[in-house]
């Protein structure tokens, strides 16, 4: 049985993850540019792990026991941005200079630029190294913060993120902790064939995280609940990091935008962007 | 300076040593393996300081992205294997989460050049200078000898920002002094005054070039050594000044010809002072494996090839002066 001010408490990140969601769409607009299909799908997670699951100082960015975040699936800045903004690290206001000449929100997440951004990403695959740097780091000075990685499933066909759980494995780093956008679409991928157009064939990734040692979670990534729950469990789990397979939908919320991959990077004119926003209006 | 061709030690006994010590004097520094540690000598660190040492296998690509990761939480990371893969397999990896961020994170290509015991081209680093110096933000370093390895680590470990540094693999003259050798970035050594022709040099190709200027002063030619061990920041000053004062150049180095020191040394002396000017480096060959001896010679970056190189750029001095 939940208690009502734990329902409470889903209803206002639901909240959340609706205004996060208007506010990309906006901003993409405005921007005349950017990702649409990533950021939608990964926006639930970002709320659950921004305004619930991390212990952050927003007024104190670098504080250095704060847990960390590497957004390896870059692509994704805005949704990254956006809920940045509305925990309280820079104005919203900014959001309106994103991807623009001088901004500190480059269209792929640049760390020496915005604080609250851990690692700068851009060039798939590569987030992930350097959060299980990060989680070593932490066991090698013995501090206690927990890092946290949002990858994508497309982005899990470089190499490099296999080599990354392999040695996340051998160091027994169970202060990380992986979540995959598991949305099945990329930016183009492969012919579906039971028509899903393009979907991704990854031969199921809860089986492939478990072959490489690691404490698989399969989850709704949609639901902020269970992506809570999922991380207060992997802070249990003792000798293993944690990957939470996170089922989601690419353009989550937009009923176009949903499943349909050509909304990977696609700017939405001012008709496409008054129905998304309707549309979110009528949900939560 | 005295050129001391039988008191021979290797850079990578050099490298390893001062490592283990810099692990035990500052809690910062790790050294990170790709799995060559008993190439390279970092298996000092694994044996003399097992807690400092963190083995990442023969993954280079994730080994360059954990370092970053624990530069970001105060820790600096020595990276080493050799120059060929830590460069080459891991470039976008180095440009996006150490050169562009400016991480403190210090990488080793040991095995750097032609010379790299036989094992032919998969093995050698003959583009690492001109790779890593095209990178924002990137210390480009190419110590002479056992003793500037140690200079140059020490410099690494208390700047803050991503240095590369490129090493050898066999032992090498000694050129310097411990007690009185010094480094600067950016700052060139001169190692032999001349009035007729400098031989700009670097890394291991500085002891060839100091026996090329030794054997072209008993042919009567007053050939200067000018030594960069810091190919980026490099010495525009003191190679603007040899042009001036010799009116002729040759830049060599154990790397390619293309984007290397040459490279580095025309672009100055282009933009400053132009005068005849050869490069000696390997050409656009595909290398093989051998013995050294034969290697030098085949790839053309050998003292005589050093000496051919000055006595043409002499030549074309001569017939500009006409
Ligand atoms: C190394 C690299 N290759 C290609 C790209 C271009 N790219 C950006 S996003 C993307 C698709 C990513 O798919 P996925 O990881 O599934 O992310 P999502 O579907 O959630 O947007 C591609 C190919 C890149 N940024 N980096």
């Amino acid at each position: 049985m939940k208690t009502v001010s734990a329902q409470k408490k889903i209803n206002w990140l639901q909240k959340k993850s609706s205004e996060t969601r208007r506010l990309i769409l906006q901003t993409v607009h405005h921007a005349g540019a950017g990702h649409i299909g990533g950021p939608l799908s990964v926006t639930d997670l970002l709320i659950a792990l921004y305004f619930d699951v991390m212990n952050i100082k927003p007024d104190e960015p670098l504080w250095a026991e704060r847990d960390r975040f590497v957004l390896s699936k870059g692509h994704s800045a805005i949704a990254l941005y956006t809920v940045l903004a509305l925990r309280g690290y820079f104005p919203v206001e900014e959001l309106k200079t994103f991807d623009d000449i001088d901004s500190r929100l480059q269209a792929h997440p640049d760390m020496k630029l915005l604080p609250g951004l851990d690692m700068s990403t851009g060039s798939l695959g590569q987030g992930i190294s350097a959060a299980v740097g990060m989680a070593l780091g932490a066991k090698l000075k013995q501090q206690t913060f927990s890092t946290y990685c949002i990858i994508g499933d497309g982005e899990s066909q470089e190499g490099q993120v296999w080599e990354a759980a392999d040695v996340a494995a051998k160091y027994e780093l169970d202060n990380l902790v992986v979540i995959m956008d598991y949305n099945k679409l990329q930016q183009f991928g492969w012919k579906g064939t039971e028509g899903r157009e393009r979907e991704i064939p990854i031969f199921s990734p809860e089986d492939r995280w478990a072959a490489f040692g690691w404490n698989v979670l399969a989850i709704d990534g949609h639901d902020v609940e269970q992506i809570i729950e999922a991380c207060q469990q992997a802070k249990r789990v003792h000798g293993k990091p944690t990957v939470v397979i996170a089922h989601t939908v690419k353009g989550k919320g937009v009923s176009f935008m949903e499943n349909n991959y050509t909304w990977h990077a696609k700017v939405p004119n001012a008709e496409e962007l008054k129905a998304a926003l309707e549309e979110l209006d009528m949900g939560v | 300076m005295q050129l001391q061709l039988d008191k021979k030690v290797a850079m990578r006994d050099a490298f390893g040593e001062t490592l283990l010590q810099f692990t035990k004097d500052d809690p910062r520094v790790y050294a990170v393996d790709g799995d060559l540690a008993t190439s390279t000598r970092l298996d000092k660190v694994a044996e003399g300081n097992p807690a400092k040492f963190l083995q990442m296998g023969i993954a280079e690509q994730n080994m360059l992205g954990v370092a970053s990761g624990l530069a970001t939480v105060g820790l600096q990371p020595w990276v080493c294997t050799f120059a060929a893969f830590i460069v080459k397999r891991s470039l976008d990896q180095i440009a996006v989460t150490i050169a562009q961020p400016k991480l403190d994170v210090k990488m080793i290509g040991a095995y750097s050049g032609l010379l790299t015991g036989c094992t032919g081209k998969t093995h050698q680093g003959l583009e690492d200078i001109a790779i890593m110096r095209s990178l924002a933000n990137m210390v480009v370093l190419a110590p002479a000898d056992a003793v500037e390895v140690k200079k140059v680590m020490e410099f690494a470990r208390d700047y803050h920002g991503p240095v590369y540094i490129r090493l050898a693999r066999d032992p090498l003259p000694t050129l310097f002094a411990e007690e009185t050798h010094t480094f600067t970035p950016g700052k060139g050594v001169k190692l032999i005054e001349g009035q007729d022709v400098t031989i700009i040099s670097t890394g291991t190709q500085t002891g060839r070039a100091v026996q090329a200027a030794n054997l072209l002063r008993a042919a009567g030619i007053q050939a200067g050594v000018l030594h960069l061990p810091s190919i980026k920041p490099i010495d525009v000053e003191a190679i603007v000044e040899a042009a001036e004062r010799t009116g002729a150049v040759v830049a060599t180095e154990e790397h390619s010809i293309y984007g290397g020191l040459g490279s580095a040394v025309a672009e100055v002396l282009v933009e400053h002072k132009p005068v005849p000017m050869t490069r000696v480096g390997v050409r656009d060959l595909n290398s093989e494996s051998g013995p050294n001896d034969a290697l030098l010679k085949k790839y053309q970056i050998a003292v005589e090839d050093i000496v051919r190189g000055a006595k043409e750029v002499l030549q074309r001095k001569e017939k500009e002066n006409v």
